[in-house]
């Protein structure tokens, strides 16, 4: 039953969760900060902007060099879900909170917002979710069995916006949402939705979504994302975020409820940072009652996820150079499809890495805002220029007026304009004409609504008139399940309920089964010829569907890297795998026990031409945990030692284990090393008595007993593994 | 229209002012610039507002379309499409939801034009 709390080695049940989902409850309403950690001490380390930490979760890569631990940021994480299906993305949801995602944002579909009224059941949406109650229910359910698994609070994030604004907003606060984005500045300007019913129905749907503290994000990071030349809106982001804002304490809403979606303008090869860094500064001197929603740059995001993380990353140092309360993530696959599962994660560990990694660093590192300064000239021109921009626009009729003579969206540097900015008619656009004045008897005999409203005189509540709205009594709240026979959940798990009954595997990367991989391909060719040949490679590879999605040359003749996808239906099944077992692992005592008994000695060297010794030291030397830690007696003979040398050494020490390192080199001298020095054991007639041993960042165990060794190990090897093998096989051995 | 940058013989009147004072004035006229729009949604209602009035009475989304729909048709908004749906079920004697569930049917507009004028 989906109400049992989830096992982390189990995966989680959709057919369960949608089990009475008719009388599930929210539990909570509002948003969720995460709780901060002053001067945190995790591991060898103290941090300053951390958060307390979850019961499970994903550390970064090299955590397991720092005692695994997986410190949380300050701020809320957000990752983005578009796949269009709700069943998957609550799956990749789990991936992401476990991973350090606390805020759930999930796209809506293209389209929803011209729908005047709501969508029932649950219909796949493309580029994004269907957003319906049934939806959200279930995505919240799901969401607080994650919370429970992770240990700590989900926030669930969807749109009040489009024709239906105020009627997603009762549904969002009936359900549990806890932000939303509501910005009618965005209906107007990018949904081409009448001025005037976007802003009346704006009041409302604030103001319900205020009577149940739900976080809002603006919408003015879209001008960013639309302007021909996106570092010159900067005068107008102010203006965005600051008339949602006023319009939103205006209309009820909290200030510390109201969030800015702040994107930093620029991206190199632009000198993005002298750009953006005041920009961030104007912000937050102007809204710092605000919450600010660090959001990433995606105007000159292209298809090469490289370049997405670092712009992603130069981003993070303006959050922690200024401040960020939620920060977003975008992930880097943004600029070439809808998200794929890993790269929600990949963003997210973006965010978290940065964040961590630059801990503190506002303490050491000072903005230059003194008198002269080009930060500080930089930051009031900015000021400057939004004050112009208003002081106009009000010449101009205000704001109404504004949006008709194209004020907004414009590519000038505000007071210069290029008349390209994006021009709206008040009697226009979709539901022109569709808002009523209120009678001197209008009358919304419900709670949190905003306007004149004439009820009868001493009531406590509104609602007491009929008994109680839903906002006062949840059980009032109707739930439809579906509407669509056929497009709905139930048929999407049908199609794939075989899989999941055996057990099969089979990749995908937004929905289960979708069989979606990428090949990455190196062609010694000129781009577009690359791109031809490998969609013959991927028929080549039984890849249908094949797609190229980024190209970069590498040199115009020499070659180019190539990106490609296609789908691949195969299925395996797992019971059919031979799978050797993981290698077993010895406690302390029982090691140091036999290691003292067998006065065990090694020798050890890095064999060949090679240098490195790092990987050897990490084996042996007991400040890495390495051998020496349970009493093995060893002998480091060095770096590119020959075998014969090793050889010789161990006889001449009568060790009992030989160890040598060795890299993967293209003249195939590791796998002659090792034969090597097989070969000249059985010659002298010690192979018996010796167990040799081989490793190296590419030796796997297969090839190295293949080529005459004991044992190789690979990377990630520890001490522990190699001490747990020499004890286990000497003693099967009875040496 | 497309204009140079005028920011340097604009901004005269700004050159004076601390940088409190000019936040102080970016904030004055982003107040001027949303008084009137609060001001409009104070006194005006539209169709997705009535639906979630009714919605906040516990009616299914397909009987507030129908309700509010045929309010917006009769020119009921004005009133406030709750109060057709609370007259109703005070003058029936029965929940609201159920009134909202006869008006969708087509009973009860006989009510609202007696209250309010218009076309039974």
């Amino acid at each position: 039953m989906s109400e049992q709390p989830l096992q982390p080695n189990e995966k989680l049940d959709v057919a369960a969760l949608l089990e009475g989902i008719e009388h599930y409850r929210p539990r909570r309403n509002g948003w969720h900060w995460r709780e901060l950690v002053p001067d945190q001490t995790l591991y060898k380390f103290s941090y300053k902007e951390t958060s307390k930490g979850l019961t499970n979760s994903i550390p970064l890569p090299a955590a397991h060099y720092f005692g695994f631990i997986d410190p949380q940021p300050d701020c809320v994480v957000t990752t983005e879900i578009a796949s269009g299906r709700f069943e998957d993305d609550i799956r990749r949801m789990r991936m992401a909170a476990w991973h350090g995602a606390d805020h759930m944002m999930v796209i809506r579909t293209a389209g929803q917002s011209h729908m005047d009224g709501l969508l029932e059941g649950t219909p796949e949406g493309v580029g994004g979710i269907a957003v319906t109650r049934k939806q959200v229910r279930a995505t919240r359910k799901a969401l607080d069995l994650i919370e429970d698994e992770v240990g700590r609070p989900i926030n669930f994030h969807s749109y009040v916006s489009g024709v239906a604004g105020p009627e997603m907003a009762v549904m969002f606060a009936e359900e549990g949402v806890n932000g939303a984005h509501q910005d009618p500045q965005y209906n107007v300007l990018y949904r081409n939705i009448n001025m005037y019913r976007s802003f009346v129905d704006a009041a409302v749907a604030k103001h319900v979504m205020a009577s149940v503290r739900m976080a809002q994000i603006d919408g003015a990071h879209n001008a960013n994302a639309t302007a021909v030349e996106a570092w010159k809106v900067m005068p107008e982001l102010l203006v965005q975020h600051a008339i949602n804002c006023a319009y939103s304490v205006s209309v009820g809403m909290p200030k510390e409820d109201i969030c800015l979606s702040t994107v930093p303008p620029d991206a190199a090869p632009a000198p993005c940072m002298r750009m953006d860094l005041p920009y961030a500064v104007a912000l937050r001197d102007l809204f710092g009652e605000y919450k600010m929603r660090a959001q990433e740059n995606t105007r000159y995001m292209e298809a090469d996820g490289r370049d997405a993380t670092v712009s992603h990353v130069m981003n993070l140092v303006i959050s922690r150079l200024t401040s960020a309360d939620i920060q977003s993530t975008i992930t880097p696959d943004e600029g070439r499809n809808v998200p794929w599962h890993y790269n929600n994660i990949a963003a997210v560990n973006t965010a978290k890495q940065s964040l961590v990694g630059m801990d503190g660093m506002r303490e050491m590192v000072h903005l230059d805002r003194s008198e002269g300064s080009e930060l500080r000239s930089k930051v009031r021109e900015i000021k400057e220029r939004a004050v112009l921009f208003f002081e106009a626009m009000l010449r101009d009729g205000g704001y109404f007026a504004g949006v008709e003579k194209a004020y907004f969206v414009d590519s000038g540097l505000f007071p210069e304009t290029h008349d390209d900015g994006i021009a709206r008619k008040s009697a226009g656009g979709v539901a022109a004409g569709t808002i009523v004045e209120r009678a001197d008897d209008y009358m919304a005999p419900v709670c949190h609504h905003f306007g004149d409203n004439h009820l009868p005189e001493g009531l406590d509540k509104a609602c007491d008139l009929f008994g109680g709205c839903t906002l006062c009594d949840h059980d009032k709240v109707p739930f439809i399940d579906e509407l669509d026979p056929v497009d709905n959940v139930n048929t999407r798990l049908a199609q794939t309920a075989e899989l999941r009954e055996k057990g099969l595997i089979k990749p995908e990367v937004e929905w289960a089964a979708d069989g979606w991989v990428v090949v990455t391909l190196f062609l010694p060719t000129a781009p577009r010829v690359a791109e031809f040949a490998a969609l013959e490679l991927g028929k080549a590879m039984n890849l249908r569907e094949c797609e190229v999605i980024n190209k970069q040359v590498m040199h115009p003749a020499e070659g180019s890297l190539i990106e490609m996808k296609g789908r691949l239906d195969v299925a395996v099944d797992p019971a059919t795998l031979v799978i050797p077992p993981e290698p077993e692992v010895m406690s302390d005592e029982e090691i140091k026990e036999f290691v003292a008994e067998k006065a065990i000695k090694c020798v050890a060297a890095t064999v060949g031409q090679d240098e490195h010794s790092v990987g050897m030291r990490e084996i042996i030397d007991i400040k890495h945990g390495g051998i020496e830690k349970w009493g093995f007696t060893c002998e480091y003979l060095g770096t590119s030692v020959p075998v014969e040398k090793v050889l010789d050494a161990a006889i001449e020490h009568a060790a009992q284990v030989v160890l040598i390192s060795t890299i993967i080199t293209h003249g195939d001298m590791h796998r002659s090393n090792m034969e090597k020095l097989a070969d000249l054991a059985v010659e002298k007639g010690v192979r018996d008595k010796l167990l040799l041993i081989s490793g190296g960042t590419q030796v796997t165990d297969e090839l190295a007993r293949s080529w005459g060794m004991d044992a190789g190990f690979g990377r990630r090897t520890k001490g522990i593994n190699v001490a747990s093998f020499v004890v286990k096989t000497m003693r099967e051995r009875g040496m | 229209m497309a204009r140079e940058d005028t920011y340097l013989e604009w901004r005269g009147h700004l050159a004076g002012l601390t940088d409190e004072e000019l936040e102080a004035r970016f904030w004055e006229l982003a107040q001027q610039v949303v008084d009137p729009l609060v001001a409009l949604a104070r006194t005006h209602t539209s169709p997705s507002i009535e639906r979630s009035v009714l919605m906040r009475m516990g009616i299914d989304s397909p009987t507030c379309m129908a309700v509010a729909g045929e309010c917006e048709k009769r020119g009921l908004l004005a009133h406030g499409a709750g109060q057709v749906v609370l007259h109703c079920s005070t003058t029936w004697d029965c929940a609201v939801t159920e009134a909202a569930r006869r008006l969708a049917a087509g009973e009860g507009w006989d009510l609202a034009a007696q209250k309010w004028g218009g076309a039974a």
